[in-house]
């Protein structure tokens, strides 16, 4: 199902789910990103892994509208350009956001952490006078099984361990129902029990969604079993399976050699 | 959907709260009114005006709740949105004086004929209505801070900075009304006023209508920032006020979200002005001094944020002691206030009513309390594989292929 695009080949929006093509974004003359074009396609799970400061947050910054390209194409969807629109539009396309720490809404309950992040209505006055309907309320007993929280429904986000913290954004992540999910560093500070649950919960999504992962941690990123990309500097190194990349030297070189 | 929202908004302690300021709205004229000057049940017309004040100045702090307890909005110029529903019923006021002012000109306030103006400049013009001053008291601080929102949160001005710049308005303000020119009787601002809606205004029962007046306006203010707070947009505001980014990744506009709230509390703070000036008898520029703003929050802080009732509370607890400090040791109440913020921030955080509810929450809840100790334990469980993993482990290599 994967559609394996070598980097050389002109890249046509049209085909892919997420298209970006020669994003350089600089702060203070420091480029974060320099040229840097990947595609994923519709239904891919996609690891990016690369040495701090490779650009690998700031990438995620200009997909979710959060920061501007000084130059460069971001398609989502093969015809919308999301580097006209701000977070919360972008948000509304489909497009999830899992932060690296952990950022649930601490002092609600894991029900109204999920309630608020269920597609639906985002304007205020509809807000303002709605609530959430049985289909709604179902859907977050599903979220809630599959992100084994549902034993903690009423308690606040704040008494919950850094893990459950994780899988509860991704489960908010789940409730937006969007089409990419594009994950920060998901098992940063996690036991290896939790990061070998992660990584199952990140497959299970995997089965209907489009996800990009960003990861340091290689046996997490094996445990995946994805095809991955190598960012460094700010511009893709290598793209392949991970045996593929671990055998590249400039990648050993800079990344995995350290 | 409407009442749906209204009976979210009633929950036990929003009821005992409207019950105790509806025997409050009763008892204090009636005291006031039917008993004789000598009786020791007897509340003095004094002390029905010094009750009347505490009560706009609890209402002013449930605004200031609404946006800094719900939303972390801290605005330190909210007695900017006070002192314009002040002026707005101050001209109406003074437009009721006719012929009685001192110069007896029955259109030009005394101030304006003292300045030698010889017409009414265009926005005093329906402000001898009721009902218009009564639109103006909402909608000039509602306007206001609908466009000072809508630069400041699309802006993304946050925290400190958005302290700041509130702090700046209400400065601008207040030299703008210090000003002769503006209009609004400069310096002295408006006073003298005669009656209201036909009632001489010093007589004691327009006094006991007024604090009538206000304890409603409270009951509604609270009410609706209850409505609010308990339906999904006060979950909304929550969020926003504990991770504004998570907020808006999720599709929340949050300026708007911002940009609502603040305007519904300038409104309510707008009402609580006009109904405190009436009482009080007088509006001048003072009224926009930042130290008022900044009062306002030390009140919330004290009775506790993002309690609504704790607003309350603590704008008529530090307002009775300021009026009896003054009384005693007048030269020390400043130190006494800054002091008292200082403790509370200190020793309060949540303030009086918040650390009540954790008390009282602590003593039912030792059970869950220590099994939250456990939870780091109890994680570690919950990482345990579940059934379904195995199921997603072999499809997800092939995926990759």
């Amino acid at each position: 199902m994967t559609l394996q695009v070598p980097a050389a080949v002109p890249l046509k929006a049209g085909d892919t789910l997420l298209y970006l093509d020669g994003v350089s974004v600089s702060f203070d003359g420091f480029k974060a990103l320099n040229g840097l074009s990947f595609t994923v396609a519709e239904g891919e799970m996609r690891a990016i892994i690369g040495p701090n400061g490779a650009g690998k947050t700031t990438m995620m910054d200009v997909i979710t509208g959060k920061t501007r390209p000084d130059v460069g194409e971001v398609y989502f969807g093969g015809t919308t350009d999301l580097t006209k629109l701000d977070e919360a539009a972008i948000a509304s396309l489909g497009i999830g956001r899992k932060f690296q720490k952990p950022t649930v809404f601490e002092s609600h309950t894991v029900w109204d952490n999920l309630d608020l992040a269920l597609s639906g209505p985002r304007r205020v006055f509809p807000i303002l006078f709605g609530r959430t309907d049985a289909e709604g309320r179902r859907r977050i007993e599903e979220i809630l099984e599959t992100i084994r929280l549902t034993h903690r429904r009423d308690a606040l986000a704040a008494g919950l361990s850094h893990g459950q913290k994780q899988w509860l954004e991704i489960g908010m992540l789940l409730a937006q129902d969007p089409r990419l999910l594009l994950v920060d560093e998901p098992v940063a500070g996690m036991t290896d029990a939790e990061t070998e649950e992660t990584a199952r919960l990140l497959r299970e999504i995997a089965c209907d969604h489009s996800v990009v992962v960003v990861e340091h941690d290689m046996t997490f990123v094996r445990d995946l079993g994805v095809h991955v990309t190598v960012l460094h500097e700010g511009s893709v190194l290598a793209e392949g399976s991970l045996d593929h990349v671990s055998a590249d030297e400039r990648v050993v070189e800079v990344y995995l050699g350290r | 959907m409407i009442t749906a929202f209204l009976l979210r908004g009633l929950d036990r302690r929003a009821l005992v709260f409207l019950a105790v300021l509806a025997a409050v709205a009763v008892v204090v004229p009636l005291l006031n009114l039917a008993t004789p000057a000598g009786s020791g049940l007897h509340i003095p017309s004094y002390a029905v005006t010094l009750l009347g004040k505490y009560l706009c100045y609890a209402l002013l702090a449930l605004s200031v709740d609404l946006i800094w307890g719900f939303c972390g909005i801290l605005s330190l110029g909210h007695g900017a949105f006070f002192a314009l529903g002040g002026y707005a019923m101050g001209m109406y006021l003074m437009r009721q004086i006719g012929t009685r002012g001192v110069y007896g000109n029955p259109v030009l306030p005394d101030f304006m004929v003292f300045l030698n103006w010889k017409t009414l400049p265009w926005y005093w013009h329906g402000f001898d209505q009721f009902w218009f001053a009564a639109v103006m008291v909402l909608l000039v601080p509602g306007l206001l801070a609908f466009v000072f929102g809508w630069f400041a949160f699309r802006s993304r001005v946050t925290g400190v900075y958005l302290s700041i710049i509130t702090q700046a308005m209400t400065f601008a303000l207040l030299l703008a009304f210090f000003r002769n020119d503006m209009g609004f009787g400069g310096n002295n601002g408006l006073t003298d006023f005669k009656d209201i809606l036909g009632f001489p205004i010093q007589d004691e029962g327009t006094r006991a209508g007024l604090f009538v007046a206000t304890a409603v306006a409270l009951g509604l203010g609270y009410l609706i920032a209850s409505c609010v707070v308990r339906s999904k947009l006060g979950r909304v505001l929550v969020a926003v006020r504990d991770a504004e980014s998570r907020t808006r990744f999720l599709g929340y506009r949050v300026e708007m979200y911002k940009l609502f709230v603040f305007t519904l509390s300038a409104c309510m703070a707008g009402v609580a002005g006009a109904l405190y000036v009436p009482q009080i008898g007088i509006i001048n520029p003072s009224e926009f001094a930042p130290a008022n703003s900044i009062e306002v929050v030390i009140w919330v802080a004290v009775g506790g944020r993002g309690t609504l009732i704790g607003a309350i509370i603590g704008a008529i607890l530090v307002n009775f002691g300021k009026t009896w400090f003054t009384g005693v040791l007048p030269e020390l109440w400043l130190f006494a206030l800054g002091g008292l913020f200082v403790a509370v921030t200190l020793l309060l955080p949540k303030g009086i009513v918040g650390t009540a509810t954790a008390l009282w929450r602590g003593r039912r809840w030792r059970g869950p309390a220590a099994t939250g100790e456990g939870t780091l334990a109890e994680s570690g469980g919950d990482a345990e594989p579940p059934a379904a993993a195995p199921a997603a482990g072999p499809a997800a290599p092939e995926r990759a292929s």
